[in-house]
């Protein structure tokens, strides 16, 4: 995707403005399925005969489990870039760890906020105490942020990346433990009053569902491929920094001021040195 | 089986050391106590309820209050191993990370037991509670202890390298702690008679939860101090 | 359309969020670069990064 299509002075290349250009597009075309193309939830009650249903608010389907899933596929993703960390010790898989958690963490944001924007017209709450996936989800995002906020604070990066990578798996392997106790926690669980089982999903509106994976499929592949280059060049950045600095401060002194600032020929013994 | 006995040995050395700079300092006796009694007097303010309401949640209330004061603790034991380049020191003296692990999870797991005896004290006096299953109460609050020292410990190694770190150990740690805050605050409704769910169950988790904290610490903290 | 304002939010916040995220990325691209040298841009054009 890099190489010799490279915009110089940009993240940009050949390949990522095509993958940006392909994300848009289906991103469009998303909308128009979603919003033109398929139907409201309208079911008819077989006593009364009233309709009842999510109405239009089943929009919002196409929206919030792709990003609920691409949410999990950039932690898994950054777990096993820790585990590279860990492993191999090299710079590609820190970057790619941070960039993964940074999406993930963002798309878990919105996860939680359409899911509550959702929830309140079809639930008639913003929020439930109690329910497993918004639980989950909510100490996912905590345990995350928390990692966002370790990678921001050290001075070390050598030691930054290792103790990233222990963070995040730790998060990881602590989700199931969350999941666990929220599930025995309460009996009242709206997601699995589940829309997912109560919509028939099938024909056109499960071509869309599955055609939100595709569009934002891309848009999160863009968004890590940059937020990698990013951070990329951040590190070559500091490193650059250092290495130049360093190189400046060889070139001030010569080899014979060094010495007579350590008083090491006899002659300047009795010299005042710092 | 000297190999065990040996990293026994270092451990129990470095959980000494520690008990001991407590035993002289009295910090945590002298200020992470008296904060936890607090914070239970504080909800006590803030909920401006009366017995049976403070019955109802005291559960939860006993291990917030335990979580924010185990904070200090966790906080104070990492601070130990700043001053002086004693971790340097113990790093050469051939000390495998593992143990030193081990040593201070006992270290603030001694110190969390202690303070959950005083803080059950408190809910005595001050919310009214009653035990309805003391062997459930003593399990529950036993392994909640090794999971929060073993986390702990381990996430304070993190907190507290050279910059401004400190702030960042409660963001880190309690979102980890979550599931033991619910198992732990469950069992204990049902070990104090405040409601009807299988303390035992959850008093299960709680084992797992501490497992896993303890194997994790020892495998993982060796990577955190190492430089 | 029924809930067309939660409908509204809820798509609106996602694409902005997105949107933002992506530009603020592109932006902070366009600022680093020049502070590195051209051959220590990108992963695939920079020389022995695995020995780092």
């Amino acid at each position: 995707m890099a190489g010799r299509d490279e915009r110089p002075g940009t993240t940009g290349s050949r390949g990522s403005r095509l993958l940006g250009c392909v994300a848009l597009t289906c991103l469009a075309v998303l909308g128009v399925l979603a919003f033109v193309l398929t139907g409201p939830d309208v079911r008819i009650h077989p006593t009364t005969g009233e309709e009842f249903g999510q109405f239009d608010a089943v929009r919002m389907l196409y929206l919030h489990v792709p990003m609920a899933v691409l949410m999990y596929t950039s932690f898994m993703l950054c777990a096993v870039a820790s585990v590279g960390v860990l492993v191999k010790r090299t710079p590609w898989w820190d970057v790619m760890a941070h960039s993964a958690a940074e999406v993930g963490t963002v798309l878990c944001g919105l996860v939680l906020v359409t899911g509550s924007i959702w929830g309140r017209p079809v639930w008639n709450t913003w929020w439930e105490w109690g329910d497993v996936r918004l639980m989950t989800t909510l100490v996912l995002f905590l345990l995350f942020a928390g990692y966002l906020a370790l990678r921001r604070t050290t001075t070390d990066p050598r030691r930054q990346e290792r103790q990233a990578a222990v963070v995040a798996l730790v998060a990881v392997l602590d989700i199931p433990l969350v999941n666990r106790s929220v599930a025995w926690w309460e009996n009242r669980t709206l997601h699995q009053r589940s829309t997912l089982e109560e919509l028939k999903i099938e024909d056109l509106t499960l071509f869309t569902l599955m055609f939100g994976f595709l569009a934002f499929g891309l848009v999160v592949w863009w968004l890590t491929l940059q937020r990698f280059r990013v951070g990329w060049l951040e590190r070559a950045a500091i490193d650059h920094a250092v290495g130049s600095a360093m190189a400046e401060r060889r070139s001030e002194t010569s080899a014979d001021e060094l010495d007579a600032a350590i008083g090491v020929t006899d002659e300047q013994a009795g010299e005042a040195s710092p | 089986m000297t190999e065990v006995r040996r990293f026994l040995a270092d451990a129990r050395l470095v959980a000494v050391r520690d008990l001991r700079i407590e035993f002289r300092s009295r910090v945590v006796v002298g200020q992470v106590v008296p904060f936890a009694l607090l914070v239970l007097v504080l909800f006590g303010f803030a909920l401006d309820a009366d017995h049976r309401t403070l019955r109802t949640f005291a559960s939860g209330l006993f291990w917030v209050a335990v979580l924010l004061s185990a904070l200090l603790a966790v906080h104070r034991s990492a601070a130990l191993e700043q001053s002086d380049g004693t971790l340097d020191a113990l790093r050469m003296s051939g000390l495998p990370p593992a143990a030193l692990f081990m040593g201070k999870a006992i270290a603030v797991f001694v110190q969390l037991v202690l303070l959950e005896v005083v803080l059950m004290g408190g809910l005595f006096v001050l919310y009214g509670v009653e035990v309805v299953d003391p062997a459930l109460l003593v399990a529950a609050g036993l392994l909640a202890g090794v999971a929060v020292a073993a986390t702990g410990t381990l996430y304070g190694a993190l907190a507290s390298g050279p910059g401004v770190r400190e702030t960042l150990l409660p963001i880190l740690l309690l979102p980890v702690l979550a599931p033991v805050l619910i198992a732990a605050t469950r069992a204990f409704d049902d070990a104090l008679g405040a409601a009807a769910v299988d303390g035992w169950a959850w008093t299960g988790l709680l084992a797992v939860a501490a497992l896993i904290a303890t194997v994790v610490g020892t495998l993982a903290h060796g990577v955190l101090i190492e430089d | 359309m029924t809930h067309l304002g939660y409908l509204i939010a809820g798509w609106g916040i996602s694409l902005v969020v997105l949107g933002g995220y992506g530009l603020r990325l592109a932006r902070r691209g366009r600022s680093l670069s020049p502070l590195v040298p051209e051959d220590r841009r990108r992963w695939l054009a920079s020389p022995g990064t695995d020995s780092d």
